[in-house]
């Protein structure tokens, strides 16, 4: 068993999906970040089998977790500080992404104006996010 | 702007001066004296970005713009953003076409002035919709009520999808779609007819329900929107409004048609009264009289 030591302040992030922690990585811009982070891919698990998981040295709020949701809902999050567990967050799947997905639409104005930001709003209904300026929803998958 | 952004008493307020504007037409003719309303038309739409002109004529005001992209600083390069920016400084109201989803929005977002979306791509024509609810109000006074069939091209015809839309906030309604197989409407309208608890049902034929009709809105097949040429000309003409089937419809049935027609209008139908698809036309620019005076806050 690999054991990965504590941190005092940041995020676990638990039950992750074997297999998606790299994409969390990238889509929460970690490879642009300075700090500690410990990944763990494939771990047992007694509710998935395998699941990847994630430990995150930072700032508490220095990281915009919108996209945990995007990718997978149970997801844990655990806040922590001083090397304690002070809250747990429940994802919700936010009602505007920005700069997440790009919109693959060719007859959508983003297709030729390269400096728009990408913008898609939660049509709540279906669960599925539109491209704020053509309606068209995203295919891209996380 | 999308007809679903304003609700059923702003859109009642909207009409009610469009009432007004063809009642007494001379009342508006000085209202937008000294303002102008840009054009700005980056593919070519001879009846809308004329209905706007005239629109904006007919309220004593003034016009400046373009009519396709190649005679626009967008030929060389410049964004939307861009030109919306600079648009701003020299009108006091714009009405945009592009062939670019969602472009009108950018533009509304960047700019000083009201933005009207005249038409983004296959997305939205929101001022038609509006054009179509006038007409229905007005000839039949009423916004509910009946039973309308949308007849041809269900499947790519944006007016339609944004007509159902619309007149699925209203009550009683039956809806009566009549298309061939391949241009039946997307599967999100149905959705929400069905969560919405509305009656509609799905017909191929015509002639059968044509008894059943309070108002009947026919669309073109457009040649545009399909890949295979051979398709086009196989369902190009499957529906043709004539005499015969007209004599099947109720004495006070409407029938309506965005414009333009190709072959699915008969001309011989154009001379029988229950035609409203040129006093369409003319409730076009009443409507868009009535959101440029709404917008420019001149009422």
């Amino acid at each position: 068993m690999l054991n990965v030591g504590q941190i005092e302040q940041g995020y676990v992030l638990d039950h992750i999906p074997a297999g998606k922690s790299m994409s969390i990585y990238h889509h929460l811009g970690l490879d642009k970040f300075d700090s500690c982070v410990a990944i763990i891919k494939n771990a047992r698990s007694g509710k998935l089998g395998k699941k990847d998981l994630m430990k995150i040295e930072c700032d508490i709020n220095s990281l915009n977790l919108d996209v945990l949701a995007v990718i997978c809902q149970t997801i844990t999050v655990n806040v922590v500080k001083d090397g304690e567990i002070i809250e747990k967050k429940l994802l919700t799947l936010p009602k505007e992404l920005k700069n997440i997905m790009k919109c693959k639409n060719p007859r959508c104005i983003t297709s030729i104006e390269q400096e728009l930001p990408h913008i898609f709003y939660l049509d709540e209904k279906k669960e599925i996010y539109r491209c704020k300026y053509c309606d068209e929803k995203n295919h891209e998958k996380f | 702007m999308n007809p679903l952004d304003f609700t059923t008493e702003e859109l009642d307020r909207l009409f009610d001066l469009a009432v007004d504007i063809e009642a007494n037409p001379a009342k508006y003719s000085k209202k937008c004296e000294g303002k102008k309303l840009a054009t700005c038309f980056y593919e070519p739409s001879t009846r809308t970005r004329l209905s706007f002109e005239s629109a904006m004529l007919n309220l004593g005001g003034s016009v400046i713009g373009f009519s396709d992209a190649g005679s626009s600083s967008a030929s060389k390069g410049e964004s939307v953003s861009d030109t919306i920016r600079i648009i701003s400084c020299y009108a006091d109201i714009c009405a945009m076409r592009h062939p670019k989803e969602g472009a009108p929005m950018v533009a509304a977002s960047r700019s000083k002035i009201p933005v009207i979306n005249a038409g983004d791509g296959g997305h939205q024509h929101p001022t038609q919709t509006l054009t179509d609810l006038l007409t229905i109000r007005s000839l039949k006074g009423r916004l509910g009520g009946f039973t309308i069939g949308l007849c041809g091209d269900l499947k790519f015809g944006r007016t339609v999808h944004s007509l159902i839309n619309a007149l699925s906030r209203y009550d009683d309604i039956t809806f009566i779609m009549i298309s061939p197989e391949e241009l039946k409407v997307p599967d999100y309208i149905r959705d929400m007819l069905t969560e919405k608890g509305i009656a509609f049902k799905e017909v191929i034929s015509l002639e059968d329900v044509m008894p059943e009709l309070d108002l009947l809105y026919m669309t073109r097949v457009q040649r545009e929107r399909f890949f295979n040429e051979e398709d086009y000309i196989r369902l190009k003409d499957f529906y043709i409004l004539n005499k015969q089937k007209m004599a099947l419809a109720k004495d006070d049935m409407l029938v309506l048609h965005p414009l333009p027609r190709v072959n699915e209008i008969s001309v011989e139908v154009d001379d029988d009264p229950r035609a409203a698809y040129f006093k369409q036309v003319q409730y076009g620019v009443y409507v868009r009289m009535a959101l440029i005076l709404t917008l420019l806050e001149l009422v």
